[in-house]
This record gives C-alpha cells, sequence and structure tokens, in this order.
C-alpha cells in the first residue's frame, strides 16, 4: 500500500497546521484514523484561509442586508447587488499577502487572477480593478520588491483587459516584513443569469476548464512532503504562477458557455484547489461526487493524488455540466483553445469519492469540510492591548507647535504617502474598457460608466491603517466612514461594502483584541450608513507576531462602498481641488512619533459629507 | 462602410473599437475571428489593442502568423484599408505591412495615461480631417511602444510624408519632455508607402465617447468617414 493510504498521525496533522482537537475531530467524523490524503484534505479545508474558523462568529456581526443586496454575506463567490431593475454587481476584495510576500511579481498578479474568477465565476463580465498596498518604508532595502509587486499587478491586469480605476499605495515601516496586497474586482451581470458555485443532479458531469494542473501553490502539504518521499519537496514552488492570457479566454470561455445555458454550476479553482471547490459545490447542492484524479490534465508526470487535490495552479475552474450537453461546453472550450476534461460525475449521497487509477485514495463527506457544515468554529480569547490605554491618554493639546514650520511643510509635501502616486498607478490601464470617467474628470471615487444602462458606478477603497492601529473600534469606523465620503463627494449613494481585514496572530488575545474591536467599528458605521457587507476576505496571520515592530499597523481594513448613480448629476472635481484636510494630519502626527485618531463616528448619514461645507 | 474588428484571444480593446464605430459612428461592423480565413467583404480593417497571443514573446511575433493575418496581408498588398493601434500597430510591424519596430519604453515600464499627439501630415485618410500641428489628447497604454527605425528608413518615412502623428505638448509644440516612451523624432503614428496601412500607438477610441469627458480622439475616426463620403 502506499505511504498516503496508511493511517495518519497526529504530528502529521500539526505539521500541516492542523490542532491535535481537530485531528481527533477527523478521525470522528470518518470512523476512522484518516490517511495522508484526507488529513491533507482537512488540512486545508480548515485552514483559517479557507474555513474562517477564528473570524467567522465576529463576521456575522455585521449588518448584512440591505435594499439593494441579491445575494446574502458568503452565499456566493462575490457580493452581488441591483443597480436598476436589470443589472446587478458582482464586486468583492480579496487579500493575496503571503504569496506577495514571497514571491513579489507572482504573488501579486495571482492576486489579481483570483479576485478576477471570482467575479466572472457568476457569470459576470469584470469592468473595474481596484487595490490596496501596503509596503514597508519606501526607502528599505526591500522596495525594490514593491516594484515587482506594482508590476505583477499592472501585467496581470493589463493583459486581462480590465481597467484598474482606483486604490491605494501606503508606506510604513511597520509593513517592511508583512507587506499587503489586496485586489478588488468589479462586474457586470444580467439580474438573473448568474451561476451559483453548485452541485446537484445525479450523474452530471464534472469538468475541470482551464490551464493543466501543476504543483504550484501546495503549500500546507508540502511541510510534510518529507515524510512521504523525502526528495520532492524541492520542487514545489509555494506560490502560483500567472497567466493572463489564459485567464483572458477563461473569462470568455467561461462567460459563453454559461450563456449557452449547460452550466449547472461553476466554481473558479483558487486556494485549495480542486478540494475547495468539490466540496464547497457538493456541500451546497448537498450531492456527493466522484472524482477520477488521473484524468485531470496536469503539467508534468508523476503527481501524487493530493498534490493534485490541492494545487492552486491558476486559470481553471470546476464545471458541473448538465449531462447531454457535455459537446456544447467541449465546442466552446475548443473554440477558446482551452483544456476541457471531465474527471467525474455527481454522486447520491453527499461524500466525495477521489480515485486515482482505480483506488480510492480519499472518501470524506463535503459537509465536513466547509464553512457551515463540519469545519471548527472558535471564538477566541481577547483582551485590551497594552499599547491601548497608553494612547488613550495622548493629548493633541500638549503638541508643542514646531519651530520651523517650512520644515514640516517640506516634509509633508515631500512624503510619499502624500505626493503624488502616478509612478505606480501608470503602470495599471486605468482605461481599457473605454468605461473609466474619472480619467478626465477626477474624484475622489472612481466613476466607472455602466454603457448599457442610464447609471454608473462609483468604487473606493479606503482605510487608514495607523487610524485602525491606534483605536480599532473608531479606526474602523473612520475607514467606513471615508469610503462613504469618498462616494458621496463623487455623487454616488453608498450602497455596500466589501471588507479586507488584514490582522496578525488570532491566538494572540490582544491582537485578537484588534480584530474584534475593528469589526464593531465596521458594523457600528455599516449600520449607521444602511450599507450592508456582502462578503470579503480575511487574512489572519499566524507567523505575524514574531516581529513585534511589523505586528504594530498590520492591522488594515479595506472598504470599497458603491452604488449606482445616475449621469447626470456626477462629478464633484471642484472639491478635489480644495485638499484634503485630514490628509496632512495623518502624517503630521507620523512626524511626531504618535498617532492621533481624530473622534469622528458618523452620527448622521448628513455628516458625512464634511467637505461639502461652505468656506471651500 | 464596412468594418472589420480582427478578434485575437488576447485582443481587449476589440468591444471598445466596435462600440465607437457601430454605437458612436453609427457603422457597419463584424469581428473576424483570429481563426478565420476571410474578411467577409470589408472595406476597412481594424487590428484593435490588446496582447494578442498573450505577447509573452514579443508584442505581435505570433499574431503575424495566424490565419486573419494571411488575408489582412493579401488585402493590404491589394491596397485595402488597414488600420492598427497599440498591439495592432505592433502587430503590422511584426508583418512588415509598415517598416520599423516598437520596442520596450525607455523606462521599461508600462505606461497609461493621456499625452498630447499632433497630426503630421493631412494626406491619409486617418487625418484628412485633422489640423496639421494641432494637439490632440488622446491615451496610451503599452510597455513596448518605442518606435524604432533605421537611419534609412527614418529618413524614407519623412520624405514620404509617411509619419502621421508625433507626439507633442499640449500647445503643439515636439518637445522631448513630451515623448511618453523614447520614441525616434517623437513618432507616434505612421503609415506605409502607399498609404493605405496605417499604425498608431496612442488609442484614439478611448478618446471618442463624450460620457468620458473627450472626444480628441472622435476627428481621426471621422476622418476615415469623410475621406469615404468625400
Amino acid at each position: 500500500m502506499s505511504d498516503h493510504l496508511q493511517p495518519s498521525t497526529v504530528q502529521t496533522a500539526q505539521k500541516l497546521g492542523l490542532l491535535p482537537e481537530e485531528f481527533e475531530k477527523i478521525k470522528q467524523i470518518l470512523g476512522r484514523t484518516p490517511n495522508f490524503n484526507e488529513i491533507s484534505i482537512y488540512s486545508v479545508m480548515w485552514s483559517e484561509h479557507c474555513s474562517y474558523k477564528n473570524s467567522i462568529t465576529w463576521l456575522k456581526t455585521l449588518p448584512r442586508d440591505g435594499e439593494h443586496m441579491l445575494a446574502k454575506a458568503g452565499e456566493e463567490n462575490a457580493g452581488l447587488v441591483a443597480i436598476d431593475d436589470e443589472l446587478a454587481c458582482a464586486f468583492k476584495i480579496e487579500s493575496h499577502n503571503h504569496p506577495s510576500a514571497i514571491e513579489p511579481y507572482q504573488g501579486a498578479a495571482t492576486g489579481v487572477g483570483g479576485i478576477n474568477r471570482d467575479i466572472f465565476t457568476m457569470g459576470a463580465r469584470p469592468i473595474a480593478q481596484l487595490n490596496s498596498l501596503r509596503f514597508g518604508n519606501i526607502n528599505a532595502e526591500r522596495t525594490a520588491f514593491n516594484e515587482r509587486r506594482s508590476k505583477g499587478i499592472g501585467d496581470y491586469g493589463n493583459a486581462f483587459g480590465v481597467p484598474t480605476v482606483g486604490g491605494e499605495v501606503f508606506f510604513d515601516d511597520s509593513f517592511n516584513v508583512n507587506i499587503l496586497v489586496n485586489a478588488m474586482s468589479a462586474g457586470i451581470v444580467k439580474q438573473g443569469k448568474t451561476v451559483k458555485a453548485i452541485s446537484y443532479g445525479e450523474g452530471n458531469p464534472v469538468f475541470i476548464v482551464g490551464s493543466a494542473t501543476g504543483k504550484d501553490g501546495i503549500h500546507g502539504a508540502t511541510f510534510a512532503s518529507g515524510d512521504l518521499h523525502d526528495d520532492s519537496h524541492e520542487d514545489l514552488p509555494a506560490v502560483q504562477v500567472g497567466d493572463p492570457f489564459q485567464e483572458k479566454l477563461l473569462l470568455e470561455a467561461t462567460l459563453e458557455v454559461i450563456d449557452s445555458g449547460a452550466v449547472i454550476g461553476m466554481q473558479d479553482m483558487g486556494a485549495a484547489g480542486i478540494i475547495c471547490s468539490t466540496s464547497e459545490m457538493s456541500a451546497k447542492g448537498e450531492h456527493g461526487m466522484k472524482i477520477n484524479l488521473d484524468k485531470v490534465p496536469t503539467r508534468q508526470k508523476g503527481m501524487e493524488p493530493w498534490e493534485i487535490l490541492l494545487s492552486e495552479s491558476q486559470e481553471r475552474m470546476l464545471v458541473v455540466v448538465k449531462k447531454g450537453m457535455e459537446n456544447v461546453v467541449q465546442n466552446i472550450f475548443d473554440k477558446w483553445d482551452l483544456n476541457c476534461t471531465q474527471i467525474g460525475e455527481v454522486t447520491k449521497g453527499e461524500r466525495l469519492h477521489f480515485y486515482m487509477n482505480d483506488t480510492l485514495i480519499a472518501d470524506v463527506p463535503a459537509e465536513s469540510l466547509v464553512l457551515g457544515g463540519g469545519a471548527p468554529v472558535y471564538k477566541r480569547d481577547y483582551k485590551e492591548h497594552a499599547y491601548f490605554a497608553k494612547n488613550n491618554s495622548f493629548n493633541p493639546d500638549n503638541v508643542a507647535m514646531p519651530d520651523d514650520l517650512q520644515k514640516v511643510a517640506f516634509h509633508l509635501s515631500t512624503h510619499p504617502n502624500i505626493a503624488v502616486k502616478r509612478w505606480v498607478h501608470n503602470q495599471y490601464d486605468s482605461m481599457v474598457g473605454t468605461v473609466n470617467m474619472s480619467t478626465n474628470n477626477p474624484s475622489d471615487a472612481a466613476i466607472v460608466n455602466l454603457k448599457d444602462s442610464k447609471k454608473a458606478l462609483a468604487l473606493t477603497v479606503d482605510c487608514n491603517s495607523r487610524y485602525v492601529y491606534a483605536n480599532p473600534h473608531i479606526g474602523c469606523a473612520i475607514a467606513v466612514s471615508e469610503a462613504a465620503r469618498n462616494i458621496v463627494c463623487s455623487g454616488g449613494i453608498p450602497s455596500a461594502v466589501t471588507n479586507c481585514l488584514n490582522f496578525g496572530n488570532p491566538y494572540n488575545p490582544e491582537v485578537y483584541w484588534q480584530f474584534v474591536n475593528a469589526i464593531k467599528g465596521m458594523a457600528e458605521a455599516c449600520t449607521k450608513f444602511g450599507t450592508p457587507v456582502t462578503g470579503g476576505n480575511v487574512s489572519l496571520q499566524p507567523k505575524q507576531n514574531r516581529h513585534r515592530r511589523s505586528s504594530r499597523l498590520s492591522h488594515t481594513h479595506h472598504w470599497h462602498v458603491r452604488r449606482c448613480y445616475k449621469q447626470a448629476q456626477h462629478h464633484v472635481i471642484k472639491f478635489q481641488k480644495c485638499g484634503r484636510p485630514y490628509l496632512p494630519h495623518r502624517q503630521f502626527s507620523k512626524l511626531h512619533q504618535f498617532i492621533a485618531v481624530p473622534l469622528l463616528i458618523p452620527q448622521h448619514k448628513k455628516h458625512i459629507c464634511p467637505r461639502l461645507q461652505p468656506n471651500r | 462602410m464596412k468594418f472589420g474588428v480582427v478578434v485575437f484571444p488576447g485582443s481587449n480593446c476589440d468591444d471598445d473599437m466596435v462600440y465607437v464605430l457601430k454605437e458612436i459612428l453609427k457603422q457597419d461592423v463584424v469581428k473576424l475571428w483570429h481563426k478565420e480565413h476571410t474578411l467577409q467583404n470589408c472595406d476597412f480593417i481594424v487590428l484593435p489593442g490588446g496582447f494578442s497571443y498573450g505577447d509573452y514573446l514579443r508584442s505581435g511575433a505570433i499574431a503575424r502568423f495566424s490565419p486573419i493575418m494571411q488575408e489582412v496581408i493579401e488585402f493590404a498588398n491589394k491596397g485595402g484599408f488597414v488600420f492598427g493601434v497599440c498591439n495592432g500597430f505592433q502587430i503590422l510591424c511584426e508583418s512588415h505591412l509598415l517598416p520599423g519596430a516598437l520596442l520596450r519604453n525607455t523606462d521599461g515600464k508600462f505606461s497609461c495615461k493621456n499625452v498630447f499627439v499632433r497630426a503630421e501630415t493631412d494626406e491619409t485618410i486617418l487625418t484628412s480631417s485633422l489640423r496639421i500641428g494641432k494637439a490632440l489628447k488622446i491615451p496610451i497604454a503599452h510597455g513596448e511602444g518605442r518606435f524604432y527605425a533605421d537611419e534609412k528608413t527614418m529618413l524614407n518615412l519623412r520624405q514620404n510624408n509617411q509619419v502621421i502623428f508625433r507626439y507633442c505638448n499640449s500647445e503643439g509644440h515636439i518637445v522631448d519632455d513630451a515623448n511618453p516612451n523614447g520614441s525616434l523624432e517623437n513618432v507616434a503614428g505612421i503609415c506605409n508607402e502607399k498609404r493605405n496601412v496605417f499604425g498608431m500607438m496612442p488609442h484614439p477610441e478611448r478618446a471618442c465617447d463624450a460620457n468620458l469627458g473627450n472626444t480628441d480622439g472622435l476627428g481621426v475616426m471621422k476622418s476615415i468617414l469623410n475621406y469615404v463620403e468625400a
């Protein structure tokens, strides 16, 4: 019997990132000791990234209902809101911090690819991208990597052909080690034409389409691979490699196949690859699947079954097709010169059976793997961070007036966080698609024309990381408020929010306190603005608290409030020339090595636009 | 006039071009798939921007060998009108329908921004309605847009009046600072000797929709129609 079919041990489970009690839980679920393939499956599906096990309890406290909502938070790959009676907007933001830290160019590039697939797998055509970047000190040695990251984002997005219409770049020493790369995409779809990430109908064929599966992105399992084959782990790159050309083909083919009516359900393969899409689709459709892993097109020979299951190779989709319509699907993917291979079928019951050359290599209940099903949910302890009392005792009135105001002015105007960032965003194609209304009439939010509608979208990403660090609750409420103001100043109506929560180690009570309070502030502000959180992404990095210095500011949220508005009313450009009163303040505080938080909490919607006050 | 917009798998400005021709200029437009061998009796062929076949090797290097390009080359050699924008320009140079080459931008970076160009001649179908020397605000979006040719070719281009656009400042002056990519002599667009094949790096189709606040590119597109009607 192969090594990977033998019962696994708790030591292996721990190496793969599972807790001993989680190993016990898996044994209970299966009624036996899992083999290596199965333990690999649980390790990725029960990771924070896939299961949100340490965050979901708090995420559920966010407001999730609103008058424009068409899909509940977490129900689909991305949030979905109505624009008018006909059109809907699918939008979401995601982090790609860890891959971008390891391999700046590919990590950032594949972040862009992943978020766009989340959008078009629903049947929506992406029409705008945004990004939010947090880099270390611009003068630090690693700054060259940041240029690679910007280039990675640009090269992928530019070739993919969706304009990058907005974003943020922020530099701070606290991001010297742990950078943040968050990418957002928004797409348009006709209401009622969306496709769900679901699988049902016994006997319906299951296809894998797009790129071939390689050994890229198998991080969890690489750790333990030495146990199995002493020399096999060395050739496993931990970061996925992106191919925007394949993504563009996949986009067109996917939308065409959805239009053909042959699709039952579809999900993109990002994190955790085949195992994630098969389990989530099956659990949602309350069916099972029989999958022959040897049928999956691979980039190299001799891939192990767990490698095929966990591979995060990019530009792939899992498609469940209506039986009898296989040829329709095949012809469309042939037209676009993409792989399209049947690898299995839908079965009764809710178990996933994975075969390799007729040998059953894993047998797991789909529901036990997923969020909302058997995946563990934890309520972590938290306690006020030690720095907070000190911050609270700070009184801005005690700050002396600087002696040399010219020096201060020079510092502020040349600071990379204030100075124009054209050197970054000129590398992004912001005009492809001919929908960007902000190019020639800039406003505080990006305005995206909907050619088939009388409306346009206003989109923005905002967060002041320093505020969130100083006071997670208020800082986070301010982030929501800033986004809302930017939308309003551009003539839009704040409608919905997607969030990306980047925090440190959830097992550290003080770090978790930051997360909890940020959620509270977000919930409070979103409730006041009537903007539900349609979904998003959480990035909790367990290793982050090893670097005390670097953990300081790495708690960032990104906000995207967006809503249609009528074209005739748009663009309040004049206000932009009035400057941003609070922006210098951010850096001024930095100059004096303290962090101040203006005590602004949205009391009423009509106050959200201070820039519209007289004297402008 | 019937327009044909070629669609390579990695084209991403094809829809933008079709939108301008069909919705704004109300022309008859068809898309021509790269695997096809027919131009569907079109009178005017457009090669749009994008990344034809991924362009990992060199922009346009593979597109030149595609089935549809064999037809386009034959059509152009017979005097048919062919217009390439951005990636389309690169493909026309790779196909030897236009002289010169488009190299990596001097700073090595992709650059997307509004720039100014001026028409250098009104003796082409593309510039017939434009005033020579007047600055037009038209966006660029490319990483490989630095026009290069050897001395003899540059001399020919000048002598035959084949340079149709040059980068300029907002006043219409041709200055180094207005050159966004290091192109020789600020060349932004050229035509062939017979004046039926045209290429330019800036995207006039991105400056045609009043909703976007800039219609300077419309003059270029309208020139084509005026020329036909005249």
